[in-house]
Formats: structure tokens, C-alpha cells, sequence
């Protein structure tokens, strides 16, 4: 089988890989990349701990191939800190208690900057159909849209 | 999960895809969206040698009115279909059912092409094109040929098209006036399939009768079902209540699902009795009718 040899931005940054076909972005990002901040939940794309948003869209990076993305922009949870300071939604979920475990945080941090650069001002309703692809365990979400809240606040 | 290995391939004309899936034959399996068959197979419930992703191939991604039909490019996302104005105004039985499609982030990555042509019958939408009287158009070796999605579906992930042939367009014949359609699904949670759901497009006359109808049952046997005995003993009568418990009933009775973890055979024929009920009142209220 062929290897593909790809290129990709992740987080501004140009990076190359040659990767079986068969490669899942995640498993580029975290194996190839080394860049762990985006976590393998179910593996089933049920979750969204994988989540990265790729060329804008928030996507389940457990379910893209890796060569799939040639090409594309990746922003992954590293990615939303910049020059030292955390994004509003970082700031957000630690100001409002929106973790507990963390584990689901990276894919809620994804799926909710990338809501909030679509909506500067969703209601609740919104925020919580843009999470509903990303499951949590400890916080029952209440926290999770407080912090969102507080981000899209911070952020008009 | 890793899938078992494959070779990829990315063609940048549907001429070129053809040919690939013409020599590689059925080993080879279209890649859209990927929502529906990279999970089986990183499941390992399938396994192809040969992937040809269609998602750079310009041109199939498309939402449009033209000569009477809504016409609608394969590779368009789902999340396309959600934020179409031209959806969420003149197809309604479409913007019913695109926001209950398995959860924002896959919408965001599987296509409507995908969703009809992967031959699944728990997908939403191939239910919903039977109600429509909708075609699809298809590129093979010989060209573009249309199938009916009434004769599209021929049993469990197995439809009319060949291994070498892409499904490339949805056409929609635009609804005449005073017509109404709906989309009732009934699901655990979000990203689960329906437990029952139910299509319905109807078109009522000057008198506020049915002047057609169809009806379309999601997960209810090994393909999409179309009820339609249903839909005929609908036309010409007025669909009041008593007619909407008749119709519904009927549909049910040609539902044939099977027991899992979503509830017994009982229940979901019965589910998909009251969800049949439902969308026949929202098409009808819809159309104009009362």
C-alpha cells in the first residue's frame, strides 16, 4: 500500500507527513504530531473529545482520514491560545467551572469557538445544539453554557 | 480502531473516478462525507482495497431551483442543507429532518449523497426522497442515467447503482401549490438512528381534499418503506382526523421493523403509526389545509 505524502497548517504552522492511507486525523495529530491536547474518546464518532476544526468546520477527527485533509487548515486546542493569553472560551470554562475531569474539554473548546465565530450571541438553545455532538459525564453541561456565555460576552 | 489498509485514491474529475472504480470494481467503494463508512470500517464490518474520495471533484456541491426540480449536488454537506434558505422555505420536509441527522459536528462532514446511496435503511433522508418523488442522477461508464428513488432501494446497503457508478445529483420536482410536507422522527438521543420516523408529502385540491400524497417509513424493514396504500386511500378525501388515523394505520401495517435495543417490533409499529399521524397534520396544516 501506498504511502501519501500530505501537507497541512496546524495552527498556523506548515507540517508534512507521509501517512498510510489508512491513518485517522486524530491519530496524525497526536502520534505523528505529537500534539495531545485532542483526545480519543469512544473512537466511534459519538463523542467529540477528537474534535479539530478543519478549514472552519468543527469536525470528529476520529472519523476523517488523515490524507483526507491534505491541503487543509487544522486548528486544534493548542491552537486557540494566543501570545500567552487563553481564548475566551478557555477563560470561560475556568471561570464558570465548565470541567471537571477535562476530558471532553478539548473537543467542547473546539465546537464552541468555532460556534461563537459563526454566533457571536447564541442563546442557550444554540449553545447546547452546537454541543450536542460532544459528550460530557460530570458537568450535565449546565457549567459548560455558563462558560460559553461568559466567552461570547467577552468576545462582542 | 484502524481500519484494515486500503489504498487511497483522490480524482479530480468524475471521468477520472470511473474509471478507478471501473478497474477495481467492486473492491472499491466511494468516499463522500465519510460518516456512514469510515466507522464500518474502523468497526471492520466492511472492507474495500480501494477508497475513491469524490470530495475534491468540483462541481458536486450545489444546492439550486432549476426547470422545476431542487437540485442538489452529492458532495453537499448536511450542514449546507441545514443553513439553505431555499430549504428552510420551500422544503420543509427537509428542514424537519436535517437538524435530527445524527449531531452538528457529523453534518458538518456527511453529504446528502452519501446518506441516499450508502443503502442504509435507518438514514433519514431516502425515506424522505420517496415521499418527494425524488431521482437520482448517476455517472457511470456510459454516461448519466436517472433512477427513481422508488426503484433505487433493492434490499440492506444494496441499491440500483452499479459498483462503477457515483450517485452525483438529487433532483426534487419542485411542489406544485398548496402542498406541505413533514418529517416526525422519534430517537433516543442525539446521533442515534430513528426508532420509527415518518415522510410525508402531500398536495391538496381548491377544496382542501388530497390531491396526492406519499408516505415514507425510516427504519422499518431492510429499505426505506413507502406506504402506499396509505397515501392512496388519502386521495380525494379530506384528511381530518378520522382519515389521518385511517391513513396512519395503514402505514404502520406495512412496516416490518426488527427487535434491538430501540424497543420491540410492537412498539415501533405503533411509533410508527403516531409519528405517520404527525407528519400527515404538519403537511396538511402546511399545505394550507386545516
Amino acid at each position: 500500500m501506498a504511502k501519501h505524502k500530505i501537507s497541512v497548517t496546524v495552527n498556523g504552522a506548515a507540517r508534512e507527513a507521509e501517512v498510510e492511507s489508512r491513518l485517522l486525523l486524530v491519530h496524525l495529530i497526536r502520534e505523528v504530531f505529537r500534539m495531545t491536547g485532542t483526545h480519543v474518546g469512544c473512537d466511534t464518532s459519538h463523542c467529540g473529545a477528537c474534535t479539530v476544526i478543519l478549514d472552519g468546520n468543527p469536525v470528529k477527527s476520529c472519523t476523517v482520514l488523515a490524507v483526507q485533509a491534505d491541503g487543509s487548515k487544522i486548528t486544534t486546542v493548542e491552537g486557540l491560545e494566543q501570545a500567552g493569553k487563553l481564548h475566551p472560551v478557555q477563560e470561560g470554562f475556568t471561570e464558570k467551572h465548565g470541567l471537571q475531569c477535562g476530558f471532553c474539554t478539548p473537543g467542547m473548546l473546539m465546537t464552541t469557538s468555532a460556534l461563537l465565530e459563526r454566533n457571536k450571541n447564541p442563546s442557550e438553545q444554540q449553545i447546547r445544539e452546537a454541543i450536542s455532538g460532544n459528550l460530557c459525564r460530570c458537568t450535565g453541561y449546565v457549567n459548560i453554557v455558563k462558560a460559553v456565555q461568559y466567552a461570547a460576552e467577552k468576545m462582542r | 480502531m484502524i481500519p484494515a489498509a486500503f489504498d487511497y485514491h483522490r480524482p479530480g474529475t468524475l471521468d477520472e473516478a470511473v474509471k478507478l472504480l471501473s478497474s477495481h470494481g467492486d473492491k472499491a467503494k466511494v468516499l463522500s462525507g465519510g460518516m456512514s463508512l469510515l466507522p464500518m470500517l474502523k468497526l471492520r464490518l466492511a472492507s474495500f482495497a480501494h477508497l475513491v474520495d469524490i470530495g475534491r471533484i468540483p462541481g458536486l456541491d450545489y444546492i439550486k431551483e432549476e426547470g422545476g426540480f431542487l437540485k442538489i449536488g452529492a458532495m453537499t454537506r448536511q450542514a449546507a442543507l441545514e443553513r439553505s434558505e431555499l430549504v428552510r422555505t420551500r422544503y420543509l420536509i427537509l428542514a424537519d429532518a436535517v437538524p435530527l441527522i445524527a449531531d452538528p459536528l457529523v453534518r458538518n462532514r456527511g453529504t446528502l449523497g452519501g446518506n441516499v446511496a450508502n443503502g442504509d435503511p435507518g438514514n433519514d433522508q431516502p425515506a424522505i426522497m420517496l415521499a418527494l418523488g425524488a431521482t437520482f442522477v448517476a455517472r457511470g461508464p456510459k454516461g448519466e442515467r436517472s433512477v427513481p428513488a422508488g426503484q433505487f432501494y433493492k434490499g440492506l446497503y444494496s441499491t440500483a447503482l452499479a459498483p462503477n457508478e457515483i450517485l452525483t445529483e438529487v433532483r426534487i420536482p419542485a411542489p406544485p401549490p398548496r402542498s406541505g410536507g413533514a418529517y416526525a422522527k422519534l430517537k433516543r438521543k442525539t446521533g442515534d438512528f430513528a426508532v420509527a420516523a415518518a415522510a410525508v408529502q402531500l398536495t391538496l385540491d381548491g377544496k382542501g381534499a388530497v390531491e396526492r400524497a406519499a408516505i415514507a417509513l425510516t427504519n422499518a424493514g431492510l429499505t426505506p418503506v413507502e406506504a402506499a396504500d396509505a397515501a392512496k386511500y388519502l386521495v380525494g378525501k379530506k384528511p381530518d382526523e378520522k382519515t389521518i388515523a385511517e391513513a396512519s394505520r395503514m402505514a404502520a401495517a406495512k412496516s416490518s421493523p426488527s427487535a434491538d435495543r430501540r424497543g420491540s417490533v410492537e412498539y415501533k409499529k405503533e411509533m410508527a403509526r403516531v409519528l405517520t399521524a404527525r407528519a400527515l397534520l404538519k403537511a396538511v396544516q402546511r399545505a394550507g389545509g386545516k
